[in-house]
Formats: structure tokens, C-alpha cells, sequence
């Protein structure tokens, strides 16, 4: 099969890219239908970036929807092996609505996931492949990590209810510290321990930079063992993407699903995060599966605005012939044409609004300029 | 080539004061102060461009990517939840949102509440988080006027000095939300433009702290 490179668009370049990535370290494609049962979604609607979901009801009855999440599907589908580990990568379309156009939209993504008995090294390999997709992409791209169970100790540690470590999430997420510190005197948070809060919002930065600082003002007052596993992590990543991490608090995950190290990806000139992932163990158990789990979805629509230059030309040349040509001679002067990979349309009454490289006219079996529609 | 900053600034009073922090904090852009219709000014030496726009319409720029930073209400990151950082409370542009109504008004329990607003995410949230029930009735201005008309029994809209209520025999109920403008920074600007941004939160930082 002949597979000419300039036919293909960024995204479909991406996904090539990102398939074959997936592939060399082990990792398997996984296809699904479009349609799954509406109650899976219902039971985990948290778990959604959006949490609209188009359903209709089968032919038995039964209420379907339109897939809006991959990893909800795999975790059903897939078998419970909490022994071993398994490896699935997927591109598939999900149907939500867009933020912008607060419309549906059929959005194309692509990510792996990880099941099974999951060490220290699953986790490097998984953040590695995320900032390989990343620099896949672009190399102007960082990969910023957190670990929600330091986030998730320190706040568990603070007497207060539910909605108030919601409200404290949510500041930690806006790397809002005067919000911060107004939520944490309404809910009676000694300042002292707000103040571990700010320090995780306001630091962030190179692994080398941040790590030690945290440690060292941590120490004593919460247990450090998620930096030192921070630490494990950024040392097992791949050497030529390990530049590419950055640690950030402010990447906080729903706490009922996640666990552990968590991570997102942004490329510059693309407003929102390419990449979301992390452990989600959480989600698993909910599920009632043993084996834990981390993965990662490539938001491709994001990238819809990324390395496309406007299109000059809708084609490359235009051979205007007659009904006096045959079809013989229309056919070989396209093959003739088309030769270097160049793209042609025939036509006998040249399309409005359609723009060309270049205009040629057939006669007599002879391709000569089209002066006329130069 | 040095990376420009883009801003967006709120039109009209507050977005001049905050222009001034801006400059104070070594971002000046003298062109800014011109007497003419430009929308966009540019210092290619400080690095930073601003844009005037609308000031309902800054968070979508920052949201966007079009603005890496911004200064928007906070009633406006209330209603629209945009996904950005907030980085900063400038303390200017204070006002509160608030119910307000007749002041005759008691709240019978027994019936549906009307309330008319202009914001019906943060009144739905605010009556939510009461168990109260309400009817919505989504206005886009002229609040003051539903009450007395019967077309709401209560409004919830901003407050400032209350001058409005008070000429329209309107008054405030309760307080939902102290209001003020805040920083606003795009996600991924804030980490490829990091030091420039940094630098603007500490130095406007400052300049509030010695207001206080």
C-alpha cells in the first residue's frame, strides 16, 4: 500500500505516532462498540468530564448510551487479573458535550491504561509514554505530576466535613491562596496547617528545585513517603523526556476515583491540558475489581489548531477537458499529472470557489497551460 | 525573541486602575493611555500586550489561551466557572452579591420563591445550598425593576452602594458573596510564560499588601 504522508491530517499523523509509541512497550489495541448500558455511566458520573450523556433506548428496552469515556468500558470489560498486568492502548471517538459550544461533539481519543499488579516501575512507563505522546506532538510541551496522597493525608488531617475538603480541592486546583485562606478560617483550620496548603499551591517547578524544598519543609509535619515515591518515579522516567516533568499540586484529580501519582500534559498554544491521567485505583474498587490501575487519555481535539497552516489551495492542479477528450486520454493525462504526488482534479466546468496551484487544458491529447484560468 | 505577555483588561474604570498596578509592576505600555479607539496596545521592550474588552468576556479571552492573563469579577468566575487559575484578589472593584427585595418582603416558605437575576448559576447554587425552591427568571438588566412589578418576589444582583436599591424602595436581604477583582491566569501560559507571570503576582502582591 502506497501511503503518501501529505494526505494525512496532524491528528491522523498523531495517532499513527501515537499507536506505534504504545505498541514498542507492550501495550495492545483494545476496540469497543460505540454503545454501552446507560447505568454504567450513571453509577460513575463523577468520573466524567462531562456528566451529559446521549442515550436512547434499544431495541429490548434496554437504555443505551453513546460512549462518552474509554477507560469506564475497559475496567467492565476487561478481566480481573490482580496478579499480572495488562496493557491496552485505544483511539476510539466519545461522544460529550464541548466545553466552548456547550454542544455534543464526536471527539477523537486516543490513551492507554494499565491494569493489574501495579509497581513502581508500571507507573515510570506509564508517565514516560504520556510525556513521549507530549513531545510526539510538540517539542514545546511539559508533563506536570502531583501525588494526590500527600494532598489527600494533609487535608484528611483537618477536622472538617466533606464539602469543606471539596471547597479546599478546589482552591488547590485554582492555585487560590487568598480563597484558600478565607475557606480555611471559616471552617476553623489552625494556620499553620493552611499553611502546608499554600506551600504545595505556590511551589512548583523543576522536580530538582521543588522535591527538595518540600521535603524539607514537610518534614515532621506529614508523612513524605509520596515525594520520596515522586522521587523513585522522575528517576525511572526515560532520560530524554525526564527535562519534560514539572511538579505541580495544582493537578488534582476527584479523590473518589484517584489515587496516588497523578499527571497532566499541556503543549504551548493549546489553551487546555492534551494529556489527564493517574492512578485510579479507587475507581477499580468501586468497581469491584482487585487489581489496581493508571492510564492516560490524549485529548485530540485539542490539538484541532496545532500545526495546521491555513490551506492555500484546495487542490494542485486542474485539468479542464472536453467532451471531445476520451476518457482514455482524460485518464492518462491525470496519471501523468498526479505522477509526483501532486493532487488533480478533472473536470470539464471548473467548480466554483475551488482554488488551484495551477490550471491546464487538454487537447488533442496534449496537456498545455489554461492561460484562460490561470 | 522575547515571549510577549498578553492581557486582558477590563473596559472602562477598574481596568485603567488596574492597568496603573500593571505598570507599577514593570509592565508599562505608555501607548495605553492615548486618547483614541485602539483595542489592542503593544510595548515590544516591556514584552506585554493588552486588549480592552468587555468585562464579562475576560475570563473567556484567559480561558482560551487568546489572554495568558486577565482581571475579572469575581461574580463572573462565579457564574461561569471558567477553567483558570486565580491567582490574585486585587481588592479593587469591591462590591457583594446579594438578595435584595421590598421592603415589606417576608419570605413565605409555602410558595415557590421567584428570584430574578442576571445570575442564575451562582442564585441556583446560593438557594440549592438553602433546600429553598425557586423559580429562576433570567434577566439581562433593569433588575431593580422585577419586585416591583411582581414579576420576582427577590433579585439577586451585585451591590455596591446600595444608591439603586434605595431609589427603587428595594433593599438587601443577605449577603451571598463578598465581590472583588481577581488575576486570572491561563492554564498552559502559566507554564510556559511562568517567570513573566510570577513576576506580576508578587509585584501586584505587594502593591495590595501596602494598600492594607
Amino acid at each position: 500500500m502506497n501511503l503518501n504522508e501529505s494526505s494525512l491530517s496532524f491528528n491522523e499523523k498523531v495517532i499513527f505516532a501515537l499507536r506505534s509509541l504504545y505498541r514498542e512497550r507492550g501495550y495492545s489495541q483494545y476496540k469497543m462498540s460505540k454503545f454501552e448500558e446507560y447505568d454504567l455511566y450513571a453509577r460513575n458520573k463523577d468520573f466524567l468530564i462531562s456528566d451529559s450523556v446521549i442515550t436512547f433506548t434499544d431495541t429490548n428496552g434496554k437504555l443505551m448510551a453513546l460512549k462518552p469515556d474509554v477507560t469506564l468500558s475497559i475496567i467492565k470489560n476487561l478481566k480481573d487479573h490482580p496478579d499480572c498486568v495488562q496493557k491496552v492502548y485505544y483511539n476510539e471517538n466519545v461522544y460529550r458535550i464541548s466545553k466552548g459550544s456547550h454542544a455534543f461533539k464526536e471527539i477523537m481519543q486516543a490513551g492507554l491504561e494499565c491494569f493489574g499488579d501495579i509497581d513502581n516501575y508500571n507507573i515510570c512507563e506509564v508517565v514516560s509514554l504520556a510525556a513521549k505522546s507530549l513531545k510526539t506532538i510538540s517539542e514545546n510541551s511539559v508533563l506536570d505530576i502531583s501525588h494526590l496522597k500527600l494532598i489527600g493525608d494533609i487535608i484528611e488531617g483537618f477536622d472538617v466535613d466533606g464539602q469543606g475538603k471539596k471547597e479546599i480541592l478546589k482552591c488547590i486546583g485554582e492555585k487560590n491562596v487568598h480563597e484558600l485562606k478565607r475557606v480555611c478560617a471559616s471552617l476553623g483550620v489552625a494556620d499553620e496547617s493552611a499553611d502546608i496548603i499554600r506551600l504545595l499551591i505556590t511551589t512548583s517547578g523543576k522536580p530538582s528545585d521543588v522535591l527538595p524544598l518540600l521535603e524539607a519543609s514537610l518534614g515532621g509535619k506529614a508523612d513524605i513517603s509520596p515525594i520520596n515515591q515522586l522521587k523513585d518515579i522522575i528517576e525511572g522516567v526515560d532520560e530524554d523526556v525526564r527535562d519534560m516533568l514539572r511538579i505541580d499540586f495544582s493537578v488534582v484529580d476527584d479523590m473518589k476515583y484517584y489515587n496516588g501519582i497523578v499527571f497532566k500534559g499541556y503543549i504551548e498554544g493549546v489553551p487546555t491540558s492534551v494529556i489527564s491521567g493517574g492512578q485510579y485505583d479507587r475507581l477499580m474498587n468501586r468497581m469491584k475489581r482487585k487489581s489496581g490501575a493508571i492510564g492516560f487519555a490524549v485529548y485530540l481535539d485539542a490539538l484541532e489548531r496545532l500545526g495546521m497552516t491555513a490551506k492555500k489551495y484546495d487542490i494542485d492542479t486542474l485539468l479542464v477537458y472536453s467532451e471531445k477528450d476520451s476518457p482514455s486520454a482524460v485518464s492518462a493525462a491525470v496519471k501523468a499529472l498526479s505522477a509526483n504526488g501532486s493532487s488533480v482534479l478533472a473536470c470539464k466546468k471548473i467548480p466554483e470557489d475551488i482554488k488551484y496551484r495551477a490550471a491546464v487544458r487538454l487537447s488533442n491529447c496534449e496537456v498545455n497551460p489554461d492561460e484562460k484560468n490561470a | 525573541m522575547k515571549k510577549m505577555l498578553n492581557v486582558a483588561l477590563p473596559k472602562g474604570r477598574l481596568g485603567e486602575k488596574v492597568y496603573d498596578m500593571f505598570e507599577k509592576a514593570g509592565f508599562e505600555c505608555p501607548s495605553i493611555k492615548e486618547n483614541n479607539r485602539k483595542l489592542i496596545f503593544e510595548n515590544e521592550e516591556a514584552g506585554v500586550r493588552y486588549f480592552w474588552v468587555k468585562p464579562s468576556d475576560v475570563a473567556i479571552y484567559v480561558e482560551r489561551g487568546a489572554a495568558d492573563v486577565g482581571v475579572a469579577g469575581k461574580d463572573i468566575l462565579l457564574e461561569y466557572k471558567p477553567d483558570v487559575y486565580e491567582l490574585l484578589d486585587l481588592d479593587i472593584g469591591k462590591c457583594r452579591m446579594a438578595v435584595a427585595a421590598k421592603k415589606d418582603f417576608r419570605d413565605d416558605n409555602q410558595r415557590t420563591l421567584r428570584v430574578a437575576t442576571k445570575f442564575t448559576n451562582i442564585a441556583s447554587q446560593y438557594y440549592l445550598s438553602k433546600g429553598r425552591d425557586i423559580d429562576i427568571i433570567h434577566l439581562n438588566g433593569s433588575i431593580e425593576i422585577a419586585p416591583i412589578l411582581d414579576l420576582s418576589d427577590v433579585i439577586v444582583d451585585i451591590v455596591e452602594t446600595g444608591t439603586t436599591l434605595k431609589e427603587n424602595n428595594l433593599e438587601v436581604f443577605e449577603t451571598i458573596v463578598p465581590i472583588s477583582a481577581r488575576l486570572i491566569a491561563n492554564k498552559t501560559s502559566f507554564r510556559f510564560k511562568s517567570e513573566s507571570i510570577e513576576k506580576i503576582v508578587s509585584e501586584i502582591a505587594a502593591q495590595t499588601e501596602v494598600k492594607k
